[in-house]
């Protein structure tokens, strides 16, 4: 025992070299940096490699034959693609606007007032289309759709966007609703604003970035959809999404690393612009 | 007579009704509070003092029970339709709006005109000093500034009640010792009953004309700040302010207002307390420690006692000294260092008890 | 109107219409779903409202040539075959996915959130255009066999792509930030006194890591386990790319069925035992680990 407690202080001491000792800190361990190094190349370079041969002059997307905007002009010109953009916007707008418009009066309600009965199966219910697999809910929708004999053509993909754009805009305006001081709403009424004006000069323009992340989040999310979209869309509601599985499957040219660059940028840039806003204070 | 500004009748509110959780939170309150009143709400956390406060600002509905203002009845009206404004514990600035919009805020939703507004805001800035900062956001103020603003911002209106909600909890020291005197200054120039929320006694003591002291949902005592300290009713009172000595006896002798309690054999102490207690009952006594004078054994005087010192504490301006009496009972007493031809005692000195006069008070319980 | 009255009216006409959507939506064309898969198939896609069992008999079993049922273990592979490139995935991830959320939450304040926005955009970007750049690598005349052949290290092109390999590369990279973030958010959360005690007691880096660092942060590596295993079970889009049309994975079968195949009850039964197997495993979770994580944060 005596012996133990005298031993292990000078062993420890003992043991580690000066320059280890120099430079060790706690809770560092070797490799670790290293792995991170690797994780991000993994995570990038495809990325990089997809972009810069967007840029190639020759017809493949894999050898390099010198940098030209050729297969820009070429995809910008495409009709169909074109059409698949137009798409594609039209139901991310439609859809990321009643999505966003429904999550912001559900999280008002689910932030604000104490526990009351149905509060745990609402909320179920509300992040059900994140836990059930994508495939399942897409032939669900599919099986629905043909049941009820809904006919809508892109109405058809608005509805089953609308559906998992929900609580992706949902979480962002609750997150900023739980962050915000719900005392700052009864200072409001005890200064003599009503509900209606307590909401429109304090609530709503604090809640606003967290509305518009949410937003951004739920645009970015059908935008990119594909799984559900493949399922529920009819001829003539193609998205690029869409689009770009055909050209996969017609054969490889840089057309495709083209219109999936310009995707990318366009999902960076609104993440970006969604993670500032949702920063601000 | 002044007239009442704030009824608060048989008031009960209670958590979770219906539900396994149910708290009682105030039980059957009531209480008074003059016009142009600096009154105090008094007790640890959790006594009900804060739920009060929400109910007289309508942030909270009673289960039972009436609240007036100046005689009609507050119950059933949102905050929104009361004349009686909050300074929040944590100030709840609005951080999107400039100081003077914030104070401006209750004018614009009382649909004031700008002049008017214009001429409250910048009133209410000069009364807290702050009129330089009129353009900045609250995020870009210190504590205190920003509780000068909450003040400015929820007297802009001029209401008819101010309640404040341990408004100075979040400030450190100096600036609280600071603000209690500005409070008590700006309850004083702008003539609004004050009622203040805290669980500090020395800013109740310092500040109030009244208190009332609170727990577990029921109201202990209230009155001024001498009588609550000087005579408290009951134990919890007695503890809860200040330092206090309580003692064990029985009652010997009732002579009137005055009842003699036997501490024990040789020790028998005449003690105040509107109980009605027969001899022989069991009685507490408080005696605030500095009451209890100390003299050398030599010079013992009719009256007094003997003991032995236990310990003694030195605290710069005066020492508290431990003492047993019989082996048994210990008392605390302070005395200070400052009186001129002190003797100092020493661990184990034996030294005769003086109490003062009318310094024994008997409790209820 | 009484104010407790006023206050539930006005909650239900916030949370009613989103809620409604989803049930609406969601909720009703699963319990369809799970209808269709007791129903008789169209060949012209669809199904007739007859009764039948086919779709669960199918799962097991086929007809002969003498139209007798005999033992059919394909579709039973193809689950198996997911399960266990779920599992591999899993495992890749966290071997990957801990140490590196694990330095990155050890990191100065502003480097820590600048790598965290990094592993968050990828992850919404375009899945399908990111596993299509996989592709443009592992093809036979893709980045890898490229560089190989020029540098004479091999003489012919390597068959990459339409492997295990190549599937299990494209689930890696898709769930990846599943795992490293809740790690993160569990592993920043550590009260670094525990880690200066542990090495004051005289426990070196290795005792360190695995009797204080991986109990403490246990919640949050098998959080991410299961956000990486749950959506690798039914992916779709990284199985039918990199894996081919032969390399089927559950995802697949049941989109195959919905289109090419016409078979909306085979496929409504495959997606049912896709959601229970969801479903067992949040159950796991929930019963399991999640109860040991309130204990956690209760003893901290």
């Amino acid at each position: 025992m005596t012996n133990q407690t005298i031993a292990a202080p000078s062993s420890k001491s003992v043991n580690s070299r000066s320059a280890s000792r120099k430079f060790f800190k706690i809770g560092r361990f070797p490799g670790f940096g290293l792995t991170t190094l690797l994780f991000f190349l993994f995570l990038y370079i495809p990325i990089f490699i997809l972009v810069i041969f967007s840029f190639n002059s020759g017809r493949s997307a894999t050898i390099w034959d010198g940098f030209g905007l050729n297969w820009y002009a070429k995809a910008f010109n495409n009709d169909d693609i074109q059409r698949a953009a137009i798409n594609s916007a039209i139901i991310a707008l439609i859809a990321t606007t009643i999505a966003t418009i429904l999550a912001t009066l559900a999280s008002l309600v689910l932030a604000r007032s104490r526990k009351f009965k149905g509060q745990n199966i609402s909320y179920s219910i509300l992040m059900m289309p994140l836990i059930v697999p994508e495939i399942v809910t897409a032939v669900a929708t599919l099986s629905f759709f043909s049941f009820v004999g809904l006919n809508l053509g892109i109405g058809n993909v608005i509805i089953a966007h609308t559906v998992f754009c929900i609580p992706f805009a949902f979480m962002p305006i609750r997150a900023r609703l739980q962050g915000m001081d719900s005392t700052l709403e009864q200072a409001a009424m005890d200064l003599y604003a009503n509900e209606w004006k307590a909401f429109r000069y304090v609530t709503f323009p604090l809640l606003m970035p967290g509305i518009i992340s949410g937003a951004m989040l739920a645009f970015i999310i059908s935008i990119d959809d594909f799984i559900i979209t493949l399922m529920v869309s009819q001829a003539g509601s193609t998205t690029l999404p869409l689009y770009i599985y055909g050209m996969v499957r017609m054969g490889i040219t840089p057309e495709i690393n083209v219109v999936s660059s310009v995707m990318l940028f366009m999902s960076i840039i609104f993440v970006s612009l969604s993670y500032l806003i949702g920063r601000k204070k | 007579m002044p007239e009442t500004a704030i009824e608060v009748r048989n008031i009960t509110k209670k958590f979770g009704v219906h539900t396994e959780h149910e708290v009682t939170a105030l039980d059957d309150v009531s209480i008074s509070i003059k016009d142009n009143e600096f009154f105090t709400l008094l007790g640890p956390s959790g006594c009900g003092k804060t739920t009060l406060l929400r109910l007289i600002a309508g942030f909270e509905y009673s289960t039972r029970g009436q609240i007036l203002l100046y005689g009609e009845n507050l119950i059933g009206l949102p905050p929104q339709k009361r004349p009686i404004n909050t300074v929040f514990q944590h100030y709840a600035l609005f951080p999107h709006m400039t100081v003077a919009e914030n104070v401006a805020f209750p004018m614009k939703m009382l649909g004031k005109d700008d002049g008017e507004t214009k001429k409250a805001v910048n009133e209410k800035l000069e009364l807290v000093k702050m009129q330089d900062f009129a353009n900045r956001k609250p995020g870009q103020l210190s504590g205190g500034q920003q509780q000068r603003i909450a003040l400015a911002r929820a007297l802009a209106p001029h209401p008819k009640v101010l309640l404040l909600d341990e408004p100075l909890s979040a400030l450190d020291l100096k600036l609280r010792q600071e603000m209690r005197t500005e409070l008590k200054n700006l309850q004083r120039e702008t003539g609004i009953t004050f009622i203040f929320v805290t669980h500090d006694q020395v800013e109740a003591l310092t500040m109030s004309d009244r208190i009332a002291v609170m727990s577990v949902g029921k109201i202990q005592q209230r009155g001024c700040p001498t009588e609550i300290y000087e005579k408290p009713n009951n134990r919890f009172v007695a503890d809860f302010i200040g330092e206090t000595n309580l003692l064990e006896a029985t009652v010997s002798k009732v002579e009137g207002n005055d009842i003699f309690c036997k501490l024990s054999d040789n020790i028998i102490l005449k003690g105040e307390g509107e109980t009605g207690k027969n001899v022989g009952d069991p009685v507490t006594l408080a005696v605030r420690p500095e009451k209890i004078a100390l003299s050398p054994i030599s010079e013992q005087t009719e009256g007094s006692f003997t003991g032995k010192i236990n310990n003694s504490i030195y605290l710069g301006t005066d020492t508290t000294y431990i003492i047993s009496v019989n082996g048994k009972s210990e008392l605390a007493s302070v005395e200070q260092n400052s009186a001129v031809g002190k003797v100092r005692f020493k661990i184990g000195d034996e030294v005769c008890i003086n109490v003062a006069d009318n310094a024994i008070r008997i409790l209820e319980d | 109107m009484e104010p407790a009255k006023r206050e539930a009216t006005k909650r239900w006409l916030g949370i009613s219409p989103a809620v409604l959507v989803i049930f609406i939506f969601m909720v009703i064309p699963i319990c369809i779903m799970a209808v269709y898969a007791f129903l008789e198939a169209n060949p012209y896609g669809g199904v007739r409202p007859h009764f039948t069992l086919d779709a669960f008999i199918q799962f097991f079993f086929e007809y002969d040539f003498d139209d007798n049922l005999v033992f059919n273990s394909a579709y039973l592979n193809i689950y198996w075959r997911s399960f266990v490139l779920a599992f591999f995935t899993t495992v890749l991830c966290l071997l990957i996915g801990f140490p590196t959320a694990y330095y990155i939450a050890m990191q100065p304040t502003n480097k820590k959130n600048m790598l965290i926005f990094l592993v968050t955009i990828p992850f919404w970007t375009n899945l399908l255009i990111r596993t299509f750049s996989w592709i443009l690598i592992l093809r036979d005349y893709g980045v890898i066999n490229n560089i190989l052949l020029g540098m004479g290290v091999i003489d012919k092109p390597l068959t990459l792509l339409y492997t295990n390999g190549a599937v299990l590369i494209g689930l890696v990279y898709t769930y990846i930030p599943f795992i490293v973030l809740p790690i993160y958010a569990t592993v920043e959360k550590l009260d670094l006194r525990l880690l200066e005690a542990a090495h004051d007691l005289y426990a070196n880096r290795r005792q360190l890591m695995s009797k204080i660092i991986l109990p403490l942060t246990a919640p949050g590596i098998i959080a991410g386990g299961i956000l990486v295993f749950i959506p690798s079970l039914g992916a779709f889009i990284a199985p039918n790319l990199l894996g081919g049309g032969k390399k089927l994975m559950i995802g697949s079968l049941i989109q195959l069925q919905f289109a090419s195949s016409r078979n909306w009850p085979f496929g409504s039964a495959a997606a049912l035992f896709l959601m229970a197997a969801v479903l067992i495993a949040m159950m796991i979770y929930l019963l399991g680990p999640a109860r040991k994580t309130d204990l956690g944060e209760n003893a901290g």
